[in-house]
């Protein structure tokens, strides 16, 4: 009992998603300087910090667009600090980006379809899906999940900007998600679009554990249960929402006086 | 649920949405124009006489296939090629070398339904190949690169000996006879080329609308989202380049029976970017593009001379028309020909047609 739990923690094995002393270099630039993080299976986290802080590239760094320049990751105890990012994709880790990467000319049918397709077999299939396809039903309910029903056949460049945002969530959503990355998933919503977020990740399933890059503190501290805190590419201070929230240092550094 | 729901209040929205899917995936069938054009193609050998039938009418078929392959790769892949004549005329070549010629040093002798299988196979290998190393690379570079293949192939075929025959190239390529039917008669190549022409037109619709190829257009328009969720975009470029490669390859075998010869001239770099010519001036956005853009072509390249002489001008400055007409295309109309025709209907269309579409949120 007493060694497998041992060789488990060894592997990593009990966390969801597991950073050790990841680096990530531009040039001379160090944008992520040895950051060490654990998130259990299911848990919800929020990395703060001011613009250049590295929260983004540490996300590029999970997902793989970036490679790190050194230390490694495990997702589920598994190293994929050289996977590409569609075997990470393919293992259940999901992201979605700070500026809508969508799919302009498709519509937002064919955007999710596209999303549940490639976290399935048939990625090269020449058949076309027909009405009882499961990948179909699939996306007709994720498209239902994020309130776009209305506009499944417009394409997506028609779409308002809060739209695109809902669209964003839909695709990090698709297939059987473990993990998922959110950067900065309210920016540029509405107070209204705002709630409806909060409720759409408030109303995960609760295996699904994510990251939340969040700059609107109403947003970020009623959706986690932990917070990270970042400055300078280096991990900065770790808590709970509370905690961080009244710590004096953290109000120094990045709530200041900007916040209300 | 909510599909019990939507079939209260509509009165029957399967059959509904099966319509709409219909025409959003085949829009030819509910254009009448369409229909005429078909009907034109196939009542065809009525109207025109041989000269028609082969010089303009195959020509520009057999053109348009090779065209529409570059259409697929850079339409829906964002990928320009410059090898899929090369492509093409390795497949013509292959004919020659596995079939019978009159080059009975070169030629194997193998029976046309089995030299043309190998033909196909070996030219979508060699496309295949030449893909797998272009996708390493993007934008000018991909071009950069599958010139350089096609300029090396032009001057491999010119210095070959053993198997091109060097700068001759190979000549009195025999065509299929069977059923008592001689498929180079200008009636019957007339129909294999249609029939051809229609089946990879056809396709390219196919797969733009599958899953591979609403794959590769999100590979062209976000390569880094595609990885991002699942796919692995060079994987699909490759694909694609190898669909690509049998297109420009069924060409190839049709133009070495057009022509019954094959020399480096086929298949040098002017003639690669004659493809590209053709492709863009037609409209690199639908599979209908290429083959109006080669009709353009060969229309011209047939008959600017005569009209050229008439004003007292030099014949061979057709070219001189094809590059005016090009950079007018370019100029006025990024996506070809039938953008240009597609602004001018919706410019006609009533505006109450054009609604803003029903934005909700």
């Amino acid at each position: 009992m007493d060694s497998v739990a041992q060789r488990l923690s060894v592997v990593g094995a009990g966390a969801a998603l597991e950073l050790r002393g990841v680096t990530r270099l531009f040039g001379a630039l160090a944008a992520l300087t040895d950051v060490t993080i654990t998130v259990r299976p299911g848990e919800r986290r929020a990395v703060l910090g001011s613009n250049g802080a590295g929260k983004t590239t540490l996300f590029n760094c999970i997902t793989g667009d970036f490679p790190p320049s050194s230390g490694t990751i495990r997702f589920f105890g598994e190293d994929i600090t050289q996977s590409p990012p569609y075997e990470r994709i393919r293992r259940g880790l999901r992201r979605t980006y700070q500026i809508s990467a969508l799919f302009p000319g498709l519509t937002v049918q064919d955007n999710v379809y596209l999303a549940c397709r490639g976290v399935s077999r048939g990625r090269f299939s020449l058949l076309r899906p027909g009405q009882n396809d499961a990948l179909m039903h699939a996306t007709e309910t994720l498209v239902q999940a994020v309130h776009l029903a209305s506009v499944k056949d417009q394409r997506v460049s028609e779409l308002a900007h809060g739209q695109q945002r809902q669209l964003e969530i839909a695709l990090a959503l698709a297939g059987a998600p473990r993990f998922i990355l959110f950067d900065e998933p309210a920016a540029g919503l509405s107070p209204t679009e705002r709630r409806e977020l909060i409720e759409i990740l408030t109303s995960l399933p609760a295996h699904i554990g994510y990251i939340i890059i969040e700059h609107d503190m109403d947003v970020a501290l009623r959706v986690v249960e932990s917070v990270t805190m970042m400055h300078n590419g280096r991990i900065f201070k770790e808590g709970l929402p509370r905690e961080i929230e009244s710590d004096p240092e953290v109000q120094e550094l990045y709530l200041g006086g900007g916040h209300e | 649920m909510s599909l019990l729901q939507s079939t209260q209040f509509r009165p029957d929205p399967s059959a509904n949405a099966t319509r709409r899917a219909l025409i959003r995936t085949w829009p030819e069938f509910q254009n009448p124009a369409a229909w005429l054009v078909a009907l034109i193609l196939v009542i065809m050998p009525l109207i025109a006489n041989g000269f028609f039938l082969i010089e303009i009418f195959a020509t520009t078929l057999i053109l348009g296939i090779i065209a529409l392959s570059l259409m697929f790769l850079a339409g829906y892949g964002g990928m320009v090629s410059l090898m899929q004549l090369t492509i093409a005329g390795f497949a013509g070549y292959m004919v020659a070398v596995f079939g019978m010629s009159g080059n009975a040093n070169i030629s194997l002798g193998w029976p046309w339904w089995l030299a043309t299988p190998m033909a196909l196979a070996l030219a979508t290998l060699f496309g295949t190949l030449g893909g797998a190393l272009a996708v390493r690379t993007e934008g000018i570079y991909t071009i950069m690169i599958t010139l350089a293949i096609g300029a090396a192939f032009y001057y491999f075929t010119n210095q070959n000996w053993a198997i091109f025959n060097g700068h001759t190239g190979i000549n009195t390529v025999a065509t299929p006879h069977f059923w008592g039917v001689d498929w180079r008669s200008d009636i019957a190549f007339y129909y294999v080329t249609l029939g051809v022409a229609a089946i990879c037109y056809f396709a390219v619709q196919h797969v733009s609308r599958a899953p591979f190829g609403l794959a590769l257009q999100g590979v062209r328009d976000n390569s880094r989202r595609m990885a991002a969720l699942g796919f692995d975009p060079n994987a699909h470029r490759i694909a694609a380049y190898a669909f690509a490669a049998f297109i420009a390859a069924l060409g190839g075998v049709l133009q070495v029976w057009n022509y019954r010869q094959i020399s480096p001239g086929s298949v040098s770099v002017g003639a690669c970017i004659d493809v590209l010519i053709i492709a863009v001036v037609g409209g690199i956005t639908r599979p209908i593009g290429p083959f109006i853009g080669a009709l353009i072509f060969v229309l011209l390249r047939t008959f600017a001379l005569d009209v050229l002489i008439k004003f007292g001008l030099d014949g061979n400055r057709f070219r001189l028309l094809i590059g005016l007409g090009f950079l007018a295309i370019v100029f006025w109309s990024s996506d070809g020909v039938i953008g240009l025709w597609e602004r001018w209907r919706r410019r006609n269309a009533s505006p109450t047609q054009r609604s803003g579409g029903g934005r909700l949120g």
